[in-house]
């Protein structure tokens, strides 16, 4: 029962305004661990602090053990952290398999040799892309640009990319933003899949989404931390049913 | 008639190969690093004046040319390391300033160097004079020319598409932020872009010395045709840069024939048209 990520007393204010004030959580290495709130209630600042894309005002952020505050977004991947977008970034006129390619080289085992070789040809590259790919059930699409793939699975060629990183610790940016009920329903199904298999942190606005995926729930409200338990502690909140509720009336 | 036309095609297509060579480099480096190189012409021009100074040396043509693009590969690294590297994340004014000036004094240096009058450089040894191609008699080294860039054009695409680095730099074209994102060493992405378009445009300007001659100003004529045919090839692509710059050089050529002094025009003609009809350019995709 360690913690691969903690996060300790983070602040992030833009100018006067406090994005996030001083939240601290823990993800338990294995477990899926869900940071909700309204929209505008401090989680993606949170996840950008997480990520480096953001230097927090105050706090630290640990994994593993080890201090990552402030660590630029691209030193995150060789340390075993991989993350998906919120808004589906791929690289639309390369193929589904050269997307996922481009993550399994960055992250590619075998280094030194020759600078240039056929990219089909870099050691264990081929076969992580092959098996990313077959992990979010996008095989078949394989040799199609990715621009042509449906919304969903898109959104899943994003995922492709961040397993394709072999990652210990997955970050997941509203995941379902965007996409159709169906979609939605789709791309939940997947994370469920992934779930004991890696460590998560799911960023969602929607409770619902959440409820039956999670271990636990992290509820932001106002950049402030307003409560954190299991689903069914967090259902049986008052405030956190009034900072929803609230939010509807 | 018919002979005029003929070989005012071939010269087109020939012109055209090195204007692609051109483009190709620009477009690279505007698609990966996202920045205007206004000193790419100067690239060329330094290509053309390093191979004149290498032959006077080494007194062999062909390896002149091998070895006087990596003149202009140094000159194109230096300019990176020392003052495109600092400005990526400034506004396209800072960048255009900055590449317009080094433009202007390469430029200068060029006059400084090799002097204010132009000269040319003779094709190799076997391949001066013509040969009989049946329609029309026409000169070995531009049919040469044709040959090298094609094998060179056809290089860089296989590099493009089959090597690791080049899936990197398609990748860079596409979402330079993502490739970084992804743990991927950008600089060194950025700097060899920059450095294999310093090459092209340093081939190009040595392949093009026995063809159109050396004047200090090349550099700064060849760059507005090269913007031309990022615009009609659709920004970030190379085919497309490679089509762009053979209708460029043929519609140059055949306008020859017809207005001579419209010559220049019409690759703006070109331009304005493919704005109007096809904004996103002939292979691009926005």
């Amino acid at each position: 029962m360690s913690a691969l990520l903690e996060v300790r007393d983070v602040s992030k204010s833009f100018g006067a305004v406090a994005a996030v004030a001083g939240v601290s959580l823990a993800v338990t290495e294995g477990r899926l661990h869900s940071i909700i709130g309204p929209n505008g209630a401090g989680k993606t600042t949170l996840f950008n602090c997480i990520t480096g894309e953001v230097q927090p005002t105050a706090g630290r952020i640990l994994y593993d053990g080890r201090d990552i505050t402030g660590l630029p977004p691209h030193a995150l991947p060789a340390l075993g952290i991989a993350r998906s977008f919120q808004r589906t970034s791929i690289f639309p006129t390369l193929t589904v398999a050269e997307n996922v390619w481009v993550s399994a080289y960055a992250r590619r085992e075998t280094r030194g040799g020759p600078v240039l070789v056929p990219a089909d040809r870099v050691e264990g590259v081929g076969e992580t892309v092959r098996a990313a790919l077959a992990e979010v059930g996008l095989a078949a699409h394989a040799e199609r640009p990715a621009a042509v793939l449906a919304h969903g699975d898109q959104r899943l060629l994003d995922f492709a990319i961040a397993l394709a990183a072999r990652p210990r610790l997955l970050l997941l940016d509203e995941p379902t933003a965007g996409l159709s009920r169906q979609e939605t329903q789709r791309v939940i199904a997947y994370i469920g899949t992934l779930k004991g298999r890696y460590t998560i942190v799911l960023i969602e606005h929607k409770m619902d989404v959440v409820m039956t995926l999670s271990d636990r729930v992290s509820v932001m409200y106002f950049g402030r931390l307003l409560a954190e338990g299991t689903p069914p502690e967090i259902r049986g909140d008052a405030r956190v049913r009034e900072a929803y509720l609230g939010k509807r009336a | 008639m018919l002979f005029l036309v003929v070989s005012q095609i071939i010269n087109g297509v020939v012109t055209g190969m090195i204007y692609a060579l051109v483009g190709v480099g620009l477009t690279l480096i505007l698609g990966v690093l996202n920045i205007p190189n206004f000193a790419h012409g100067v690239l060329f021009a330094f290509g053309a004046y390093i191979l004149l100074s290498v032959l006077q040396v080494v007194g062999n043509f062909w390896l002149a040319l091998l070895i006087a693009p990596f003149g202009v590969v140094l000159l194109g690294l230096l300019l990176e390391l020392v003052g495109v590297r600092r400005l990526y994340t400034a506004h396209h004014d800072y960048q255009l300033l900055f590449l317009f000036a080094v433009a202007l004094i390469l430029q200068e240096t060029i006059i400084l160097i090799w002097g204010p009058i132009g000269t040319s450089v003779l094709p190799p040894a076997g391949l001066q004079g013509a040969v009989n191609l049946g329609l029309t008699v026409y000169p070995k080294y531009r049919l040469a020319v044709m040959g090298i860039t094609a094998a060179i054009v056809a290089g860089t695409w296989l590099f493009l598409t089959r090597t690791n680095v080049g899936a990197i730099v398609r990748a860079g074209i596409e979402n330079r932020e993502m490739v970084a994102v992804l743990g991927i060493d950008i600089q060194k992405v950025f700097a060899l872009t920059f450095g294999l378009g310093a090459w092209l445009a340093g081939v190009a300007g040595g392949l093009a010395s026995p063809i159109m001659g050396l004047t200090p100003s090349m550099g700064f004529d060849i760059l507005p045709i090269a913007f031309v045919i990022v615009v009609v090839a659709g920004l970030g692509s190379v085919p497309g840069a490679i089509l762009a710059g053979i209708l460029t050089g043929v519609a140059q050529s055949l306008t020859t024939i017809v207005f001579p002094e419209a010559a220049n025009v019409v690759i703006y003609l070109l331009m304005g048209l493919m704005i109007l009809v096809r904004p996103q350019g002939l292979f691009g995709k926005r």
